[in-house]
């Protein structure tokens, strides 16, 4: 993976929260993913494959989930069954994107959803990981991207 | 009632397929002033097709990347079931290839995801002829 790879995965995180909330959000400098867990109360997983392989996810809190769904449905009473669907379909709308610059051989999963800060998610080993760090309406988030 | 093309005709009858239970729902919501009965509601694309058999719908609002069965196929199927069916893909993928299968396969329209409320009703109009 080289900064190219990240900005398309910036570029389509910041699109993601402007298109739907007219809002930006602000991605802050990208980093190693080193032993330390990056998992927050949701975490949406893509599997990927074809020509590149790996896998990315989407961490985040009950809060900015919350947030919004109130904003795509209109309903400040989110449930949790709606916070959980929600994590799964950013981080498929995310890596879905990334495809207008990786094109159709980008191959994404149906996205599986973690719920809990117990574990670490479990990555590729000998593929480097990037965290890149995602704030929106001071909602934090990150979205960590391990690609070959 | 609605006229279409001249002709007075009942609800339009919407079959939404996508494995994003929210989507599903925005869907709905944001069509509601399109005069429509939603049929059915499907979250993989196997159901989708059950349902698409069963409820005979008129228009379908139809994701790419489910379970059980992709949306291209699901397109495919539908389309060979019926081929007058208006067939709406939305979908994260947006690349031009997967666009453009889509549309020689059928689909009527294709909408890039995330959407906003007013692009889809956009979309969903120029889909029925409404400008």
């Amino acid at each position: 993976m080289n900064e190219t790879d990240l900005h398309f995965f910036i570029d389509s995180t910041v699109n993601y929260f402007e298109e739907i909330t007219g809002e930006r959000a602000v991605t802050g400098i990208p980093y190693l993913k080193g032993k330390e867990p990056v998992v927050l109360d949701y975490s949406g997983i893509i599997g990927i494959s074809g020509k590149r392989k790996g896998c990315i996810y989407i961490t985040t809190t009950k809060e900015m989930l919350k947030s919004l769904a109130s904003i795509i449905l209109d309903d400040n009473e989110a449930t949790l069954e709606t916070v959980k669907d929600l994590t799964g379909e950013i981080a498929n709308t995310i890596s879905g994107n990334v495809r207008e610059a990786y094109g159709s051989s980008f191959m994404i999963s149906v996205p599986v959803v973690v719920e809990g800060r117990a574990k670490d998610i479990r990555l590729p080993e000998q593929v480097q990981a990037f965290v890149i760090p995602i704030t929106w309406q001071e909602n934090k988030s990150f979205l960590v991207v391990c690609l070959e | 009632m609605f006229e279409s093309e001249g002709i007075m005709q009942e609800n339009i009858r919407l079959l939404i397929v996508d494995d994003s239970m929210t989507i599903r729902q925005a869907i709905e919501r944001n069509l509601k002033e399109f005069p429509l009965e939603v049929v059915g509601s499907a979250g993989d694309g196997r159901t989708a097709l059950e349902l698409f058999k069963t409820t005979k719908p008129d228009v379908v609002t139809l994701d790419i990347t489910m379970p059980e069965m992709d949306g291209i196929t699901v397109l495919e199927e539908m389309m060979k079931i019926n081929k007058n069916v208006k067939i709406m893909v939305i979908t994260a993928l947006k690349d031009k290839a997967t666009g453009l299968r889509a549309i020689q396969l059928g689909a009527r329209s294709y909408l890039i995801k995330p959407f906003t409320s007013e692009k889809l009703k956009a979309a969903f109009g120029r889909m029925m002829g409404n400008n």
